[in-house]
Order: structure tokens, then C-alpha cells, then sequence
């Protein structure tokens, strides 16, 4: 429906951010350039206009940073909790002071809408900060016994979906602890971590306590595999992540994975239906459905099936799509081309299939990479779309008859990450939530982040958690 | 009233199976979307659009134990021309008093197309005789009123007395002839969203032309989440029964930043038909020199100041 009230655009300025033609890598406190020379680009995907040439990190690089790491780690892990936590206090207040460039400047390098960045991604990683900073010295109180160690030097590995993000979680909890770390960002999303960097600098953080390494996949299993790494962490496909745990096997390299979901949203007939709505909603088109704990399977009762998808199709066609930093704008571009492709070819798998596609009905911008909300009907378990995860802003929908069907098929999956319930009825929430064997599960609401939330998935999710005080464990030598 | 609800006033019993068959609200994710609407940003053409739009729905509203014939003309005048330094200001869809003003209220006004709506019922606390109620609401209509606020029985409600509500509402509305009736829940006394879908379904069963959130007396007045969840409501009745039903939030709304907020509810739950002043009013006083100066500084770039609006 055409509305007389037409939004005008209400864009974010980019100019509260510089971007400088290109960047280093930064090791040691210095941003130099790769030891063989090479450099990759990075595209908005929204427009696919080049926003900066950034070093390539090789093996040689990986083992520059490690050395350094190394050695920062003799001093960091011994000064006293209390002045570790100085600077993370001060890192995550300089988050907060540039939040607004940083909210822009991931917005322009992951596609993702600026309203996202600005009222989710952005505040969750100074309040990540902020959390661990709280713990630094507070490390005899968390349940591992007196003055427990970090373990040395950690590795980590972080995927493009929130880039700032998962280096937050990442990167705080191993510094509170008195770990140091060499990061590697993804390829397509390396300048939030490189302006973390310069943050890092800012803060007065001693040299090499942070490294961070942009470049592709061989940089990351260089980092991962490196000797004298003592923690890897990764967060990313599960692909990656079982040739990572094959990799580390037999070393005592302590391992924390966050892999792929397959997140089931359970639907009850007494449920809060205009909420409900508003959840699948949150669950699957946030970020474009690139979220691992996404709620890519809605569960519905049969009975209500009809009446729910009605209001949904209704709700889906009031998404604005297009410009990411439009303040506007709800639905942004998919990351990369790379990405859209694997949408795209699954979603054609789903209509191969038999499965019935409904599409938002929405216009797509000629440049960038852009997917329109997408659900499909007349989904079974035995279809390719409920079964893989699609990283995308794609719903398949499927009904039950009663909890335990309910439950028994959220649960029939080979990941574990996120589920969720909604229904008016609290004594339902707590006997399903107890049935289902996911990480986290959420209760009349989807996709809520707290840095006191332990987050970590069961089966093909990965394990370990990240988050919370269960977060420190990952990082100590306990 | 609808055929399709016969079955559901047959009796107290069948009336309140439906109403508490109506789906819950889950008041963490209403207020949530609420809130996320009102980041919304309105900017340039959007936001001139807004403020006339938004000036074409109020309901300028005096409701106080000192209001005289002088203020009310005051304020009719008002009505009719908003800001004297531009006539091409919208008009307000109405002016809203007291019974006992309704013919001076009718005589400012003249044939200027605004309307008089006059709040009857024993207004604000709705503690009356029904008899009273009605002869409070037929001598508003005889001095010429255009439409009607009543009071729901907001003690009959909490009681659980569902179908004292809705045969009080069925009779004011016969009692309004031809006037458009506005039923007032004051959400903030039934106090649960649950209590304010409920309400507004028993509303509409009974032939409100307008579902309003409140007084204007009581604490809490309209709210973003209380006026979604309304909107919702209209928007559900009427995919159900294909008839159309208006909104009114009132009180508290005072800036032309939370009246545009308001008009984006408006637009993303019920949709685009309800942008009408046929469907949707502001009950409201001092939003409209709000909206004003605003339009002035839209118009001339700079704000003037509230000494170049008009004090009524």
C-alpha cells in the first residue's frame, strides 16, 4: 500500500568517520604493511564502491604478531587486576565517545542498517568492555579458585556478521583475564577492527597486548595453528570450525568455537500474536538473517498457522529496504556476493524442493548485494531449507500439533545454538525451555544480547561459552 | 453492531468467553516495538506533511471548571485559524468542551467545518446514574454537538461487569442520533494492555465510531504503546468485519516531535487509511502552538518564538 506520508531520507553523515585510503597491519603497537607486500580491498556491499586497501596478513606476519603477543604477555598478565582494568574501562568509554564513527563505519563496511549498529551492535560492545572490565580484578570471586591464570597468548578468528562485536567478546574477556591477543577479522569486514587499533593506541594500551591481522582464511588457520598459541577462538562457519578442531587435536591448545544455528521459533496458540510477530520478525531479518542464533525455523501451531502467517506477510511488507545508512532504513544489503550467491542458491534448493516462496514485496537497489525478506510455506523437516543453515534473511516455516512435536522437532536438527518460545502461558515456557537443547532460549522475545549472558551452543553450535562470568573460563587455566 | 457479534453479547458469560479469548499482550515486546517506531526519522517533506496532517487532527480541547464563553470563542477562534500570520494553516478537525459550551463552542466555530465535540457521560469519572449519563449526552447533541467522548464505566470494567460497559456504550450511541461517538477508556485506570484490548474490542462491538485512550485527567494519558496496541485493535476489527474505526489518543501529547511519532504508529500498524482526520484525532491544547512554531520554522528557517503564536 502507498502511504501519502513518504519518508524523505533521513541519512547518517559519513563524515564523523575517515577512512584512510588504506591501512596495516597492527602489530606491536606499530601499523606496518605485510611482510610480502599484499593488500586486498574492502567494498561497501550496499554500493560495492571501495572503501580502503588494507595490508594482507601471511604465515610470516602470523608469526610476527604471535612473537609479539608473546612477549607483551610477560608483563600484562602481571600487572594487577585492578590496572588491567584501567584501561579496558577506558578502551570501552573511547567506544562509547566514537560510537557514532564506529556505528557508521560498520554500517558502511557490513551493509548493515545504521539504526542496527547504532542501537544494538555499538552499545553491546562498550557494555562488553565495560562487564569484563568489572571482572579484572575480581578474578578470585569467579569460582575457579585464588589468583587463577590466564593462559598465554590467544588466537582468534571472527566472523563478518558483527564485526566490532564479536571482537568485543572476544578481546575483552582475554585481556581481563591478563591474556594477549592476536585477531584476525574477516576479509570482507577489516576496518571496525582496525579502528579498534587506533582506539587501542588511544587508550595507551601497552604494545602487542593486541594485534590485529586482516586478511583471509590462510591468515586465520596460520593464527590458529601456530605453536605458540595457547587459546584459539573462533567464531564462524561450522565448516571452519571442525577442520580447526582437527587441527588442534593433540595440542593442548584450549579451544572455544561459536558455529553455525539452525534456531527454531515455537509459536503456541495462546501466544501474544502481534508480539510474536514482532520476534519472528527480530529472529530472521535482523542483520539480514546473518546471525547464527537466528530464528530461521518458525515452528507455528497448526491452529493458528493461517492467522499468524496472515499478520506476518502484513508485517514483512512495511520493512524499508535500501540505503544502510538510512535511519530509516530497517533491512540493509547481504555482506558480500559471495554470500548472496549461497542465499540465493538455497532458496532456489527450497522452491526445487516444493517448498512455497513468499517475498516482501520490496525494491531492490541496482548496485550492492541485496536480498528481500523472504519466507517459505509448506516446509517439512525433510527439506534442505529447514535443515541447513542459510545465513540469510530467509524463514522457513513449518507447523506442529502439540509441545512435545513442538519440541521434538526444534530439537531435530544437527546444531543447538538458539531457540525460542512464545506463549501467555509462563508454566509452558519453563517445561519446553527445560526440552529444548539449545544454548540459549529465549522466552517471548528473540535475538536479546547482555554481556552477563553466557552465550555457546550444544551439538554443531561449538562449545565453550562466551559471556558472563562462564565467559572468563575460556580464557584461564582452570 | 456488527451481525457477526450477536453470538458474542448474547450474554455476560458469552462476552467475556470472548474477550478473554482475545490474544494476550506481551507488554515487554509492545512497549519495545513502540519505542522502536519512535526512532524513526522525519525529516523535510515528511516531517511539513506530518505537521499539517497532524494540525488537521487535533481535538483543541478545553476542560476546565473555569472555562467561560470568553474562552471558548478564544479557542474556536483558534481552531478555525490556527496562525493568523499564514491562512493557509490547516484548521483543527475540532473543537472539544464541556455539554454547557457546546452552543458557544457551535457559534465560534460557525460554518468553518471544524467540529464540536462536547465530552458527556459525567466526564472524567463516568460515577453517574445512566439516566443521568444519557441526558448529559442528548443535551450536547440538542445544542448541536457533531460528536460525542463518553466515559466508559471504568468500575464496572475492573468488576468484570463486561456487559454493563457495553450496554452503556450501546445506549450513549443511541442517544448520539447522527453525532459520531468517541468511547474514552482511561487506560491509565484499567492499568493492563490486556484490560485495554479487551476494552477496545468491547468498544467496537458496541458501535464506537472512536476508540480514545483517556481523559487528560488521570496520571497516565496516552502513551505510544497504548495507542499501538489500539491501532492494532482497529486494524484487526476491521480485517474481520470490514468496518472502519477511528483512533484518539489524548493527554500528555504535547510536542510536535511525540505527535509525529504518533502519525508513524498511525501509518506502520493500522496503515495509511487511518491519515485522515476522519480516523484519527489528537486530544490535545498546547501541541498546536507546538506544531506551529515548528511549521513556521519549516517555512522561514528560523524559529520565531512562542510570542508569534497565538495565546488563547
Amino acid at each position: 500500500m502507498t502511504s501519502p506520508f513518504e519518508y524523505a531520507p533521513a541519512p547518517e553523515s559519513r563524515s564523523v568517520v575517515d577512512i584512510a585510503p588504506s591501512y596495516g597491519l597492527f602489530i606491536d603497537g606499530e601499523f606496518t604493511e605485510a611482510a610480502d607486500g599484499k593488500v586486498f580491498k574492502t567494498v561497501s556491499p550496499a554500493t560495492e564502491e571501495v572503501l580502503s586497501e588494507v595490508a594482507q596478513a601471511g604465515e610470516a606476519d602470523v608469526d610476527r604478531a604471535v612473537r609479539a603477543a608473546r612477549k607483551a604477555f610477560e608483563t600484562w598478565s602481571a600487572l594487577p587486576g585492578a590496572e588491567r582494568a584501567k584501561y579496558l574501562f577506558r578502551i570501552a568509554r573511547i567506544i562509547q565517545e566514537r560510537s557514532r564513527e564506529l556505528a557508521v563505519l560498520e554500517t558502511l563496511d557490513n551493509g548493515k542498517p545504521i539504526k542496527e549498529t547504532r542501537d544494538a551492535d555499538l552499545p553491546l560492545v562498550a557494555a562488553h568492555f565495560f562487564y569484563y572490565a568489572g571482572w579484572a580484578d575480581k578474578l578470585d570471586h569467579a569460582g575457579y579458585g585464588k589468583n587463577p591464570a590466564p593462559l598465554g597468548v590467544a588466537g582468534q578468528v571472527i566472523p563478518w556478521n558483527f564485526p566490532l562485536l564479536m571482537l568485543a567478546w572476544k578481546i575483552a574477556p582475554a585481556l581481563a583475564t591478563g591474556n594477549t591477543v592476536v585477531l584476525k577479522p574477516a576479509e570482507t569486514t577489516p576496518l571496525s577492527a582496525l579502528f579498534f587499533a587506533d582506539i587501542c593506541r588511544q587508550a595507551g594500551l601497552p604494545n602487542g597486548v593486541v594485534n590485529i591481522l586482516p586478511g583471509y582464511g590462510d591468515a586465520g588457520a596460520a593464527l590458529t595453528a601456530h605453536p605458540d598459541v595457547d587459546k584459539v577462538a573462533f567464531t564462524g562457519s561450522t565448516a571452519v570450525g571442525k577442520a580447526i578442531a582437527r587441527q588442534v587435536a593433540g595440542t593442548d591448545k584450549k579451544v572455544t568455537l561459536e558455529l553455525g544455528g539452525k534456531g527454531a521459533n515455537i509459536v503456541f496458540d495462546d501466544a501474544p500474536i502481534d508480539q510474536a510477530v514482532e520476534g519472528i520478525v527480530t529472529g530472521i531479518f535482523f542483520n539480514q538473517g546473518q546471525v547464527c542464533c537466528a530464528g530461521s525455523r518458525l515452528l507455528v501451531q497448526e491452529s493458528i498457522q493461517e492467522e499468524l502467517l496472515d499478520s506476518l506477510k502484513r508485517r514483512l511488507s512495511t520493512l524499508r529496504l535500501g540505503d544502510p545508512l538510512d535511519k530509516n532504513t530497517d533491512i540493509g544489503a547481504i555482506n558480500s556476493a559471495e554470500q548472496l550467491a549461497r542465499i540465493t542458491a538455497l532458496a532456489d534448493t527450497g522452491e526445487a524442493e516444493g517448498a512455497e516462496r513468499w517475498s516482501a514485496p520490496c525494491e531492490l537497489p541496482e548496485n550492492g548485494y541485496w536480498f528481500a525478506p523472504t519466507l517459505f510455506t509448506n516446509v517439512t523437516q525433510a527439506h534442505t531449507i529447514a535443515r541447513d543453515e542459510i545465513f540469510g534473511p530467509v524463514l522457513s516455516v513449518l507447523s506442529f500439533r502439540t509441545p512435545d512435536e513442538a519440541v521434538a522437532k526444534a530439537n531435530n536438527t544437527q546444531y543447538g545454538l538458539s531457540a525460542g518460545i512464545w506463549t501467555e502461558k509462563g508454566s509452558r515456557i519453563l517445561a519446553v525451555a527445560n526440552k529444548l537443547r539449545a544454548g540459549v532460549v529465549w522466552a517471548n522475545t528473540f535475538n536479546k544480547f547482555d554481556p552477563t549472558s553466557p552465550f555457546g551452543g550444544y551439538k554443531e553450535s561449538g562449545f565453550g561459552r562466551e559471556g558472563g562470568r562462564h565467559g572468563l573460563e575460556a580464557y584461564l587455566d582452570v | 453492531m456488527p451481525t457477526a457479534f450477536a453470538d458474542v453479547t448474547a450474554s455476560d458469560s458469552t462476552l467475556r468467553r470472548f474477550l478473554h479469548g482475545l490474544p494476550g499482550v506481551d507488554a515487554v515486546g509492545l512497549e519495545a516495538r513502540a519505542a522502536s517506531l519512535g526512532t524513526r526519522s522525519i525529516k523535510t517533506t515528511a516531517k511539513a506533511y506530518a505537521i499539517d496532517l497532524a494540525i488537521s487532527m487535533i481535538d483543541l480541547t478545553t476542560l476546565e471548571g473555569a472555562d467561560t464563553p470568553g474562552k471558548v470563542r478564544a479557542l474556536g477562534a483558534k481552531a478555525v485559524n490556527p496562525d493568523p500570520t499564514d491562512r493557509g494553516t490547516p484548521r483543527t478537525a475540532a473543537v472539544c468542551v464541556y455539554p454547557d459550551m457546546v452552543a458557544t463552542a457551535k457559534a465560534a466555530v460557525g460554518d468553518s467545518g471544524v467540529k464540536v465535540a462536547s465530552v458527556a457521560t459525567a466526564f472524567p469519572a463516568g460515577r453517574a446514574a445512566i439516566d443521568v449519563k444519557l441526558g448529559d449526552v442528548r443535551e450536547a447533541v440538542a445544542a448541536g454537538a457533531d460528536e460525542i467522548d463518553m466515559v466508559i464505566d471504568r468500575g464496572a470494567f475492573l468488576a468484570g461487569d463486561y456487559m454493563t460497559v457495553f450496554e452503556q456504550i450501546r445506549a450513549v450511541k443511541e442517544a448520539c442520533g447522527t453525532a459520531r461517538l468517541k468511547v474514552i477508556f482511561e487506560t491509565g485506570e484499567l492499568s493492563t494492555y490486556d484490560n485495554i484490548r479487551r476494552a477496545s474490542w468491547i468498544g467496537m462491538i458496541a458501535g464506537a465510531d472512536f476508540i480514545k485512550t483517556s481523559t487528560g485527567k488521570v496520571g497516565v494519558n496516552a502513551t505510544p504503546a497504548n495507542t499501538l496496541l489500539m491501532l492494532e485493535a482497529v486494524r484487526d476489527f476491521r480485517a474481520q468485519t470490514g468496518v472502519q474505526i477511528g483512533v484518539k489518543p489524548a493527554g500528555g501529547i504535547r510536542s510536535t516531535k511525540d505527535a509525529v511519532k504518533f502519525l508513524v504508529l498511525v501509518n506502520e500498524t493500522a496503515g495509511p487509511d487511518w491519515l485522515d482526520s476522519h480516523w484519527f484525532r489528537f486530544g490535545a491544547s498546547s501541541l498546536l502552538n507546538d506544531l506551529l512554531m515548528q511549521r513556521q520554522k519549516l517555512a522561514t528557517g528560523r524559529y520565531s518564538g512562542p510570542d508569534y503564536v497565538t495565546v488563547d
